[in-house]
């Protein structure tokens, strides 16, 4: 394809050196545009291709596929309500606790920490996300599970599962294995993502915002909320996508701590499935067409929800980002 | 690192390809190829190591699970596949395939209760049923106590855990409990994966072993290896003749003599509930699938000797990774059934 492009400018290379650099400017316009429009050709393709892959599956249970909670497999009924469910509950939980850790982690590094330490910290964070997510899913199995089950689940059932709102998401037995901890070791997992580019991102804020405000008489909270925070925010909520889209798709980790199992509980202790996870568990066996099919819906729900909660988040982006315009 | 095992292990193979080339083609130099069942990894692998030393072919086996190994010798790409849940006769003459049981092996109920010694829960198959169905919610319920008299029994909830992929292990305990409770029958009913009124699911045997050993007061189910290698607490179960019977080989092949081999045609029997005094009730077979006209001859006789060293000399190597060998009276059985049924 390359040699195709390049073979015509051959002629005009000897003779005219400025419209050569034109042409070498275009041909080099080309292949970048042809990067970026291979990622969107990639991208329909292989929602394409799942869709298709799926199309029995939701042929055959049409809505009900996404609003049914029965995975029963020898009765050969499909229904993805508890992998949508899971995914979306632990992606929260997992937001929850990400979202100001890591921003916190990355204003210290920026502007509180020592310089001296800054480096081998920031370091350590980005080692953190090159740990594979299996040791994270072992890790989660073998000593965060035993720990959730023996110390913060009893805890939890006791002090505010008599409660009169939140009550039913603490009931149930401490096993350690559920929603809750799954969506801890996700936190955890996506507190490097989103830290590394926070990190990178408050330290762009140019130093003479941030000197004015010092010099208007700032406290370090009013620099950080009214100077760092929305000269940010876009790149901000950026990094938080990012990590959404990893804690949305996370399979193994998942898979280790969160239970497999196809019930719909409203306990955040209780056993629940994820899409990825149950992909993984079940593809290998799944020996009938239409199992095989539900499977790769499945997959094709990840991808529209990951769509629809992307596009909730930048519309929210825009409102805000028009509000602000309006009131300033 | 893992780089590095790989592209060690690329070179490997292409070494491997390249010394065979230069050889010239010997008997089944191309290896005989085969996937399915998990169960029977350990012992599958063992023989082939074994068969390999002894100057027989090159034996590859994936353990891709019973589901996707009929899938494989189904579609050919394989030359044999192997299943724990027996495929029906006119299943198989519809495929072509020959089938026959090649190893027995039993299936055992572990728990993690704090000081429960191995053995000493009693539970009887109507009621596993009703614990793994989440009737049965307690530890001290009054149908566990019943039979336990003087065992101390926590007043904790029961966590279950089963597989939460499709299995040849799970069709075996399903199976089990459907004909020992009429209402798991009704209920989830049997099959390589069914829907699991509660608990939570590993991924194979050593998800469901991690799951038990990590969730206090839990009860699962995994192959009999698994709880040798682990150290697994288990509990006994009552067989079809009343006695409370621990898992062991003796138990397995107890049940696999009183087993009625000589009437199953292609073997189509699950030895679950079998009868016999001694008789251990969740004893599972493992299946071999061939083709019956199979495209490439050499192939298939390769397989074919392979088995047969399995059958005779492998028997000894399974009862040291705690399988049991199958009596002598079967084992001329499937001799007879493969001269006559695999060309």
């Amino acid at each position: 394809m390359n040699a195709a492009v390049v073979h015509p400018i051959e002629p005009s290379l000897t003779s005219t050196p400025v419209r050569d650099g034109r042409r070498a400017d275009r041909l080099f316009h080309g292949i970048t545009a042809a990067a970026a429009w291979l990622v969107l050709l990639l991208l329909g393709a292989t929602a394409l291709a799942m869709a298709w892959g799926g199309r029995l599956a939701f042929k055959t249970f049409g809505l009900a596929f996404i609003t049914a909670s029965d995975w029963d497999v020898p009765a050969a009924k499909f229904g993805a309500l508890v992998p949508i469910y899971g995914t979306l509950v632990t992606s929260a939980i997992a937001l929850i606790i990400a979202v100001p850790v890591s921003i916190g982690i990355a204003l210290f590094l920026t502007d509180i920490a020592p310089r001296w330490s800054r480096a081998p910290i920031a370091l350590a964070i980005e080692l953190l996300a090159a740990i594979p997510s299996i040791i994270y899913g072992m890790w989660g199995l073998f000593i965060f599970a035993p720990f959730m089950a023996n110390h913060v689940e009893p805890w939890l059932s006791d002090h505010f599962g008599n409660k009169a709102i939140i009550g039913p998401l603490f009931t149930g037995p401490p096993i350690g294995i559920g929603m809750l901890t799954a969506g801890i070791v996700l936190g955890v997992m996506v507190i490097p993502f989103i830290a590394a580019v926070a990190r990178e991102v408050f330290s762009a804020v140019p130093p003479a915002l941030k000197e004015s405000a010092v010099a208007l008489g700032s406290t370090r909270w009013e620099i950080l909320s009214r100077v760092t925070l929305p000269y940010t925010r876009s790149a901000i909520i950026g990094a938080i996508f990012l990590g959404l889209g990893r804690a949305l798709g996370e399979t193994m980790a998942v898979t280790f701590v969160l239970g497999n199992a196809h019930e719909l509980s409203a306990s955040l202790l209780m056993p629940s499935n994820s899409i990825a996870a149950a992909i993984a568990n079940e593809f290998t066996e799944a020996d009938t067409e239409l199992y095989r099919s539900s499977l790769i819906a499945l997959g094709f729900l990840l991808f529209v929800v990951t769509f629809i909660v992307l596009t909730i988040a930048k519309l929210l982006l825009m409102r805000i980002n028009r509000q602000l315009g309006r009131t300033s | 690192m893992k780089k590095l095992m790989i592209a060690l292990s690329f070179t490997a193979a292409l070494a491997a390809c390249g010394s065979n080339t230069k050889q010239g083609a010997p008997a089944g130099g191309a290896g005989v190829t085969g996937a399915g069942s998990t169960f029977v990894y350990p012992v599958l692998s063992a023989w082939a190591a074994d068969y390999k030393t002894q100057g027989g072919a090159n034996v590859n086996y994936q353990s891709i699970g019973s589901g996707g190994g009929i899938a494989q010798v189904k579609a050919g790409t394989v030359d044999f596949g192997a299943t724990d849940q027996p495929l029906a006769s006119d299943d198989l003459a519809k495929s072509n395939l020959a089938q026959f049981p090649i190893v027995i092996g039993g299936i055992v109920p572990v728990i993690n209760v704090s000081g429960l010694q191995p053995g000493k829960l009693k539970l009887t198959g109507p009621l596993l049923a009703d614990v793994f169905a989440g009737r049965v919610k307690k530890w001290n319920d009054p149908a566990i106590t019943a039979l336990n008299p003087g065992v101390s029994l926590p007043g904790t909830s029961i966590a279950v855990v089963h597989r939460s992929d499709a299995s040849g292990t799970t069709f075996n305990f399903t199976h089990y409990l459907s004909q020992v409770s009429p209402t798991w029958k009704g209920g989830p009913g049997e099959g390589k994966s069914v829907n699991w009124p509660t608990g939570v699911g590993g991924k194979g045997n050593e998800g469901v072993a991690a799951y038990v050993k990590q969730i206090p007061n839990s009860i699962g189910y995994v192959e009999y290896a698994y709880v040798i290698q682990n150290h697994m607490p288990f509990a006994s179960l009552q067989n079809s003749a009343g006695t409370f019977v621990t898992p062991s080989a003796a138990s397995f092949s107890a049940a696999a003599e009183n087993a009625n081999w000589a009437t199953a045609k292609d073997f189509n029997l699950v030895m679950t509930n079998a009868p016999g005094a001694n008789a251990y009730p969740l004893t599972a077979t493992t299946f071999i699938l061939m083709p019956r006209q199979p495209k490439d001859k050499a192939k298939s006789d390769e397989a074919l000797k392979f088995f047969r060293y399995a059958l005779s000399k492998g028997q000894g190597q399974a009862q040291k990774l705690d399988y049991v060998p199958l009596p002598d009276a079967l084992v001329k059985q499937i001799d007879d059934y493969i001269t006559a049924n695999v060309k």
